[in-house]
């Protein structure tokens, strides 16, 4: 019934050089998406990825346990002294997001451009 | 006096999880046909959804024999939505996420379902059936019809 959760990864470089690893997710982040979100973000390597961008254009639904997920994420990746940044939220999951504190450690921008500029 | 009204429409959803998205999409379209702002309709969707997820997991414990119950109820400036299982109830209160705790390991990164259901409603109560089954949450969302 929960739209399957697919993701991809995508290595940029930032206007000010820096590379950049673009996790982009389609469909539900639920309890169903820890292999599509975790998975993938732990098959990268910690040393040559520092920069982590992810992609929420795609997704139509995000529920708490999906959140959650993306905690996780955000623990793993404090632990390996990468920093995430996040684009592609509608209004209201920017609200829910910042309501549960998740912009304390994952900065938001509205699109991928506007993410890269900052990186 | 006037005579207040109120329109019915009810859903019972299997208790698998998915399900959810079922009264979410439900009252979405209530919640449009009565004229809510979207970003009501969002934040409605997102505490019904959260409330399914409650009675679906914890209330009926995945129980695939026992359906959620989801009455929503149109009145003239508010909308509630009463989301039954059969579990014994919440026992516990929301709290607020504390994200560095959960950051530290000293809080699940889960369990936040409640404290949204509860930031983005009007109303939210949650009450136990006398029985030990049979309860609900009860949520109540307004049509602010000043606001642009």
């Amino acid at each position: 019934m929960q739209s399957e959760t697919k993701s991809r990864v995508d290595q940029i470089t930032s206007p000010a050089g820096h590379p950049v690893t673009v996790l982009r997710f389609e469909g539900d982040i639920a309890s169903t998406s820890k292999e599509a979100v975790l998975g993938t973000y732990q098959a990268l390597p910690k040393a040559t990825n520092k920069l982590i961008l992810l992609d929420f254009t795609k997704v139509d639904y995000i529920n708490s346990s999906g959140i959650a997920l993306v905690i996780q994420l955000l623990i793993e990746a404090s632990n390996s002294g990468q920093k995430v940044y996040a684009f592609g939220l509608s209004p209201h999951f920017v609200k829910v997001f910042t309501m549960v504190g998740i912009t304390k450690y994952a900065g938001l921008f509205p699109g991928q451009a506007e993410a890269m500029a900052a990186l | 006096m006037s005579e207040r009204r109120t329109t019915n429409v009810e859903v019972r959803l299997p208790s698998r999880m998915g399900f959810e998205k079922v009264a979410m999409s439900t009252a979405a379209s209530v919640a449009k046909l009565m004229g809510f702002r979207d970003d009501r309709v969002e934040d409605l969707k997102t505490a019904v959804a959260e409330a399914c997820i409650n009675a679906i997991e914890h209330g009926n414990r995945l129980n695939e024999k026992l359906s959620v119950g989801v009455i929503l109820s149109a009145g003239e400036d508010s909308l509630e939505v009463k989301v039954i299982d059969d579990g014994k109830g919440m026992m516990n209160h929301p709290s607020k996420p504390d994200i560095d705790r959960k950051m530290h390991g000293q809080e699940d990164p889960r369990g936040m379902g409640m404290f949204l259901i509860q930031a983005l409603v009007d109303e939210a109560e949650w009450v136990a059936g006398t029985n030990g089954k049979s309860s609900y949450v009860r949520l109540v969302i307004r049509l602010d019809k000043d606001a642009g």
